[in-house]
């Protein structure tokens, strides 16, 4: 049933959802606040670049400077006030929120008595999102890993020497783009789907669409060596007698590889060019060592792959591309 | 006569009493008033001076020494940037982030006088706390909602430093630190969701541990797990919760990581966080443009990991 706009407010109203309600207008506001900033930068660099004469004069930031003004200021009480209205802000915002909204406390834990959907809190639920893509060891253990691993090695791979301590754009495109891709897309939005749109069963509910507790989705989901049509029939010629009743699998797995080979091949690619872009970002590329060149491709291939399978669950309805009888991907 | 002597005596003494107490009553008065008059001028007095050493006034001296020396203040240099203490370049959310926590350790001191971690009570302790303990519900309702603020102040931080590039030579490491208090931060924010032991927390978690069976050879979903002799009763999940359901081990496993291991781990990360923000040189801006044409060329190839003597 759609229209149901008493369906959206009991989501929206869940207590525990109030923050991504939070933070779907803290996002894209803290989003523009930077890029108004960046884009003020940018001018100021263009402006700069083009008469070499006023950089060597201009103080080379975009907040107002008058000569005789002091470079520094003491922090008793300049920055110290901020820090103690910043706090007495948070603590009315916290007492508010506090006095207004119950935190939720639902019936006794029953292990007996499944919730649906049973969600995981709020923070994760990007990688419970991702279950639904992904196989739980690499949804719930090995892209977490990847995530974090991949974030620490920000700055080591990072071979970009300007942007250091003022917001700008121009000078750091590939990087930014990466990680408002990666923070915005692959999180935030990850995390507004598992919030808002799944429903009992992990079924995708459209807002305003009534959760039917009762519907069924029917596994219309293949792996890609049955659309292929794999089923082992030439391999068995070629195994000896004793393997030939598992001829299937092992063609399966086999046949799986080459389309992976030929994910990492195009991805990394694809990533290469975009690293080549500009001449500005050829000139970053030459700077970047063999180690730091591999790092960036084995992160980045492994990152594009959520939205790759993402596009192949919705597009094509495939489940795994790669089935051995270990694991799946 | 030993009358009147005795009686001369007494009337002597007593004007001698009523002489002293005249004079004290002058002196206490006199010193009173005094004193009073000094009380207006408190930072003058020895119970001020003591604490806090440095006179409250204008002088750039003073302002540098109120913040130097005072352990709560010290963390901060004397002086900054004129342009870091703009809120439009920091957001202000690493601070909030270090607040909400204290907000966090103080209400969750409170909450630990009322909770007990077992199967029998918890749940009990709940509701006890949301109804009989005076503001109790408050105190609950703020550990939460600043629980769930602090995640967002995280992220917001991470955002900010980011798009500054403030993780660029010299702060890589710092950042890395950063990575790894916001790791903290969840796990802080997850493990605190099952005490309640309520069907919100109970399903949270056993979804969220569910995944641990799966981890590649240690959980026995995984895969290579069965093939190493893994099982429900010794893989990687059986450690976190202790037994092979959300139980009652699993719930004093949360209890204990929750209100006694993460938070000393992540205050040791936070002190490392924060010392490591003053020797990196401060804050990193807003700092001055750098232009393209300034880049320096690099000698060779610029070694990240290896960096042999003799090289820069």
């Amino acid at each position: 049933m759609w229209g149901d706009w008493h369906q959206v407010w009991e989501i929206v109203s869940q207590p525990d959802n109030v923050p991504i309600v939070a933070l779907l207008f803290l996002v894209p506001f803290y989003v523009w606040y930077a890029c108004r900033q960046a884009f003020a930068t940018d001018r100021l660099i263009a402006q700069l670049e083009t008469d070499p004469q006023l950089a060597k004069t201009h103080h080379r930031k975009v907040f107002p400077w008058k000569a005789g003004w002091d470079r520094e200021v003491h922090v008793w009480p300049y920055l110290m006030r901020i820090e103690f209205l910043a706090a007495i802000i948070v603590t009315i915002i916290l007492m508010v929120w506090s006095i207004t909204l119950n935190a939720p406390l639902e019936e006794p834990a029953n292990p007996n008595l499944t919730m649906n959907p049973a969600k995981a809190p709020w923070y994760f639920l990007g990688l419970q999102e991702m279950l639904v893509y992904f196989d739980p060891w690499i949804a719930g253990v090995v892209m977490p890993t990847l995530i974090i691993i991949g974030l620490m090695v920000i700055p080591y791979v990072d071979a970009n020497p300007l942007g250091n301590g003022y917001y700008t754009y121009r000078q750091r495109r590939f990087a930014i783009w990466t990680f408002l891709f990666g923070f915005l897309f692959l999180w935030v939005i990850m995390i507004v789907i598992g919030t808002f749109i799944r429903g009992p069963g992990w079924m995708w509910f459209w807002p305003t669409q009534t959760w039917d507790h009762n519907r069924l989705e029917f596994a219309v989901n293949r792996n890609l060596d049955q659309i292929v049509g794999i089923d082992g029939s030439w391999l068995a010629h070629l195994l000896p007698q004793t393997l030939k009743a598992s001829s299937p699998i092992i063609a399966r797995a086999i046949f799986g590889i080459f389309p992976l080979v030929l994910y990492v091949i195009l991805a990394a690619y694809l990533i290469h060019l975009i690293c080549n872009l500009t001449a500005f970002s050829r000139k970053i590329y030459k700077r970047m060592t063999l180690l730091q060149i591999v790092t960036v491709q084995v992160l980045l291939v492994l990152m594009l792959s959520l939205p790759v399978k993402i596009l192949l669950r919705l597009l094509f309805r495939i489940k795994y591309i790669w089935v051995t009888p270990w694991f799946s991907i | 006569m030993p009358k009147e002597n005795g009686g001369n005596k007494r009337t002597g003494l007593l004007e001698k009493v009523q002489e002293d107490a005249k004079a004290l009553k002058e002196f206490f008065r006199e010193k009173g008033k005094e004193e009073l008059e000094g009380l207006k001028e408190p930072e003058k007095t020895q119970l001020f001076r003591s604490i806090f050493r440095v006179k409250h006034d204008e002088t750039p001296r003073n302002r540098a020494l109120s913040v130097l020396t005072n352990l709560f203040f010290h963390l901060h240099p004397a002086k900054i940037n004129r342009d870091a203490v703009r809120y439009s370049y920091t957001w202000g959310m690493g601070g909030i982030t270090f607040y909400l926590f204290v907000v966090l350790t103080f209400t969750g001191v409170l909450l630990m006088f009322y909770y007990h971690p077992t199967k029998i009570q918890a749940f009990r302790d709940i509701l006890y706390l949301e109804n009989d303990v005076p503001f109790g519900k408050l105190l609950r309702n703020m550990h939460r909602w600043a629980a769930h603020l602090m995640i967002i102040a995280v992220w917001l931080h991470m955002f900010r430093v980011f798009l500054t590039g403030s993780y660029k030579r010299p702060r890589e490491f710092n950042w890395c630190v950063g990575v790894i208090l916001m790791v903290l931060t969840l796990l802080l924010s997850f493990t605190g969701y099952l005490l309640p032991d309520d069907q919100l927390g109970f399903w949270a978690v056993t979804v969220g541990t569910n995944m641990a069976r799966a981890t590649p050879l240690l959980g026995h979903e995984g895969p290579f797990g069965a093939q190493l002799g893994m099982t429900p009763y010794n893989d990687v999940r059986f450690a976190l919760l202790g037994g092979s359901i959300v139980d009652a081990n699993a719930l004093l496993r949360a209890y204990i990581w929750h209100c006694i291991a993460i938070p000393l781990i992540a205050a040791i990360f936070m002190g490392v966080h924060f010392w490591r923000v003053r020797k990196d040189g401060g804050i990193s801006g807003p700092s001055p443009v750098m232009l393209e044409s300034e880049i320096k060329e690099e000698k060779g190839p610029r070694p990240v990991i290896l960096r042999p003597s003799g090289m820069r």
